[in-house]
């Protein structure tokens, strides 16, 4: 086994090592935002909000925090942590909103923040809108 | 139950997303973008709607479920208005989160210090 070959085999070896540490905290911390907006909107209700308003208060409670705590630096140390159960989440859709929003301050507020809000969250909302106008179209021919 | 429900449906969409992150090349945006789709077409055929039932804020807080909230607000719109609501249902659906991302995003990068890259 030369060098190259080597390398290879222990970065595959690695790998396949951490996959499982991985998914277990993927898991845990993706199921406890899950839990905590289950928590929230039980909170809601009991405060008397109508269902059709928790639908929409518990993502906002939840993106708030996520951009709180992206401000803080907090959510990058959780989300190093967590992978894709900080991702999965609203939470991650938050933070790709907001952190190409800190990074590119300094490129101005039109060009930079304004523009580069949009480079994780804009192809998100476009395959998001274009396949439910696919979905619209089709509902709407099949009823 | 509730809770349990809500907390393993929540964190296996996660655990999906990070096998697939760590075993193929798919990067992180790629996965959102996918998982809003998947919301979609799932809910279309009927798949997402019992998920949504048993486990609540398991499957609505995941990125599936920003897509399931996208896929019934065009079938509310189709129904009232006819084809138009094939364009207007899924913003509808998903203003206040988009707007609240932006929003919070935008006063996030006022009052916080920016990061250099």
């Amino acid at each position: 086994m030369n060098k190259k070959e080597y390398s290879r085999y222990a970065e595959k070896r690695a790998k396949k090592s951490r996959l499982p540490l991985d998914c277990f905290n993927a898991f845990w911390v993706g199921g406890i935002i899950c839990t905590i907006g289950q928590i929230l909107k039980k909170f809601y209700l009991m405060l008397g909000a109508s269902e059709e308003n928790v639908k929409m208060l518990v993502p906002i409670s939840l993106i708030f925090a996520a951009v709180l705590l992206s401000g803080m630096g907090i959510f990058d140390k959780i989300a190093k942590l967590a992978g894709a159960g900080t991702l999965v989440p609203i939470t991650g859709f938050a933070n790709a909103v907001v952190s190409p929003a800190l990074d590119t301050k300094a490129e101005g507020w039109v060009l930079g923040v304004g523009a580069k809000i949009f480079t994780i969250s804009g192809p998100v909302i476009l395959y998001g809108i274009l396949s439910g106008a696919v979905y619209g179209i089709i509902y709407w021919m099949v009823h | 139950m509730e809770y349990i429900n809500a907390f393993w449906v929540g964190g296996m969409l996660c655990v999906i997303a990070q096998i697939l992150i760590d075993r193929t090349k798919l990067t992180p945006a790629r996965i959102l973008v996918g998982y809003v789709s998947t919301g979609v077409l799932l809910t279309a055929l009927g798949i997402y709607e019992p998920i949504i039932k048993y486990a609540d804020c398991g499957a609505s807080v995941p990125l599936t479920g920003f897509g399931y909230s996208i896929a019934k607000g065009i079938e509310r719109a189709v129904n009232e208005k006819g084809l138009i609501g094939a364009l207007t249902g899924g913003f509808t659906a998903c203003a206040a989160g988009i707007s609240a991302a932006l929003i919070f995003g935008y006063i996030a990068a006022l009052v916080f210090k920016g990061r250099p890259k």
